[in-house]
């Protein structure tokens, strides 16, 4: 079922929803860009229907909403531990398609990779239920959605589509129809982008001699110099996932404590950094390699169904080198063709 | 709500054993069933968390050998007897010990490497009826780095030892690298048999090269990786080489999988 609301009403619905929901959008914070007089999108908690930032991407993912970048899990006094708690409100978040198809990627190795469950991840995830919020067409100039298969989903409890004054809403999820009841019946279900202007072709890498040549590959090197190694890139995507663990102590009082896990990325120096100095990967390049076989090869070879990567193009956005993600996708795709190419040459000359 | 494999547990610490003056070996008072080549994360509440091998195991307890090395192990070394440390594990899969039975063993270790397989040659010191033979070489960098005197000494009884330092000439030790020692076993005069290498990848990478050399073959050859990690079991992402999480599959490789394992 589908429905016409004007925005005063969706704030009364809103209202009613938060009382049992915390409700996310991305949000504008203004001036808090990252270039002089520009602003910030991301996720937060939503006061009224006009928050919301439906017509830009954000810059941050929602992932933080359910896997936020520090997060406490256990407190430590002098003599007890205790785990870290959260709000006993459910979770309705405005997610786009790439990134509800993002979660389930977190869903793969939070809840399933080697066969356990991390309970600060499940104890948010299973509170959570999708507005799916349509994108502009062709989405933006850095989405490369359709070229990862992730530009549609139906894994959304409504979905709206925001006009001036009034919002389109379809209702998946039976729990939501009474709050619609008496608004205007519409035809509406969300149209999902089918075209971006950024395409990308993703390499096949079928055997492991060819994975070799691919280390081997001298535009890994270009990375070098151009990578800074600060993890902007990971710490926008919906899909990375790793994380320290750190210990802190309260400067108040020494005696307590916390044990916190930090979001990390493969693209800092320390990423690998064992005690005592040993570690590996130890330039820029080796670790954007080690970043994009992960996104676009050997997720998917452990997990078999999808690539890491959505093609959100957040990465791409804020990478402050300018280093575009896309393009090293399709770079490694032409140099990938062209170690082909080689390999059949020779075997025709043998 | 499901258990919190992130939980860490107090357990008593029985004995602190000095093994040289920068490694300590703790012994732990513990139920957990280990397997050989299994790991703990070990931790200190708001010092930090990090992975240990199992060195040794017994009825209710195992043993950790810790190198004092940084801000977690630099804390573990001011505990006494009696207090607290807290584990959760054991993580990781194990070196193949029913496979080894009944046939001829190499076990090549260096430095903190020993610790890892020390439990496994325990295990046939113990149980001699178990294995065919075992050949068993050892290299420290010096005299002051030896560690577990006493069970290299009852080792020499029961094995075929070559203990090395890597300069320095001491009684009962060689001199040089492991790698200069592999061409001593008599791998042509085994039947059936299994190289286990542990120590630092560099060691590893050419203890494995001298053992194809003198034509072992690689299916024989397993190692016990060693990476930072921060959950022990699948999450944190620090340990991942390839689609291989060196927590879940390993720490122990086979060689044919372990060659392929590039950073």
């Amino acid at each position: 079922m589908s429905y016409c609301v004007n925005i005063k009403r969706m704030n009364e619905i809103l209202k009613e929803l938060q009382k049992e929901y915390k409700v996310y959008a991305p949000v504008r914070f203004e001036k808090r860009g990252r270039y002089s007089d520009t602003d910030l999108i991301r996720y937060a908690e939503i006061n009224s229907i006009e928050d919301v930032v439906y017509d830009e991407k954000s810059d941050f993912s929602p992932k933080e909403v359910i896997y936020p970048i520090t997060q406490a899990l256990f407190y430590f006094t002098e003599y007890e531990y205790m785990e870290s708690k959260v709000d006993d409100k459910k979770i309705l978040i405005f997610a786009r398609p790439c990134d509800i198809n993002g979660f389930r990627r977190l869903d793969t190795i939070f809840l399933k990779n080697g066969g356990t469950e991390d309970i600060y991840y499940k104890r948010l995830r299973e509170k959570v239920k999708f507005i799916l919020m349509e994108c502009k067409e062709g989405g933006w100039d850095s989405c490369f959605c359709v070229s990862m298969g992730s530009n549609k989903t139906d894994d959304y409890s409504l979905a709206v589509r925001f006009g001036d004054d009034k919002i389109l809403v379809e209702i998946k999820d039976d729990e939501f129809t009474n709050l619609f009841a008496d608004e205007r019946e519409v035809e509406f279900t969300p149209e999902f982008v089918t075209s971006n202007p950024t395409k990308v072709n993703i390499p096949e890498i079928d055997s492991h001699e060819l994975l070799e040549k691919i280390y081997d590959l001298d535009m890994w090197k270009s990375y070098n110099s151009r990578c800074i190694s600060c993890g902007a890139c990971t710490a926008v995507c919906i899909t990375c996932s790793c994380f320290n663990t750190l210990d802190v102590i309260y400067t108040e009082n020494g005696k307590v404590g916390e044990r916190r896990r930090v979001q990390a990325s493969c693209m800092h120096e320390d990423f690998t950094t064992m005690a005592g100095g040993l570690s590996f990967r130890k330039t820029a390049g080796e670790r954007m390699r080690f970043r994009t076989l992960h996104k676009i090869y050997d997720y998917k070879l452990r997990f078999k169904d999808e690539h890491m990567c959505v093609g959100c193009g957040r990465c791409d956005e804020r990478c402050p080198e300018l280093i575009s993600f896309p393009a090293t996708i399709n770079r490694l795709y032409d140099e990938v063709e062209k170690l082909k190419k080689t390999e059949t040459t020779n075997k025709d000359i043998r | 709500m499901s258990e919190n494999i992130m939980l860490p547990v107090p357990h008593k610490i029985i004995d602190i054993i000095h093994e040289t003056e920068n490694e300590y070996t703790f012994r732990i008072e513990t139920n957990a069933k280990v397997k050989h080549g299994q790991f703990f994360q070990v931790s200190l509440p708001k010092i930090g968390e990090g992975p240990i091998s199992v060195s040794s195991m017994g009825d209710n307890w195992v043993e950790l050998t810790i190198r004092k090395v940084g801000k977690l192990t630099n804390e573990i070394f001011n505990l006494k007897p009696g207090d607290k440390i807290f584990m959760r594990g054991p993580y990781g899969n194990s070196f193949p010990v029913d496979d080894f039975k009944g046939k001829d063993l190499v076990v090549i270790a260096g430095g903190t490497g020993v610790s890892p397989v020390r439990s496994l040659l325990k295990y046939f010191y113990e149980h001699p009826d178990e294995i065919h033979s075992l050949y068993f070489i050892a290299g420290f960098k010096d005299e002051k780095s030896i560690l577990f005197k006493e069970d290299l000494n009852n080792f020499r009884s029961r094995f075929n030892t070559i203990y090395t330092l890597d300069k320095d000439k001491i009684e009962g030790f060689e001199v040089g690298l492991v790698t200069e020692h592999i061409k001593k076993i008599p791998f042509d005069s085994f039947e059936n048999y299994n190289v286990v290498i542990v120590g630092p990848p560099v060691m590893m990478h050419f203890a494995a090269l001298e053992c194809l050399k003198n034509g072992v073959a690689e299916d024989k050859i397993w190692l016990s990786f060693e990476r930072k990690m921060s959950c022990g079991v699948g999450k944190c992402g620090h340990c991942k080489i390839n689609e291989t999480y060196v927590c879940l599959e390993g720490p122990v490789f086979n060689y044919t999988k372990a060659k392929n394992l590039l950073d």
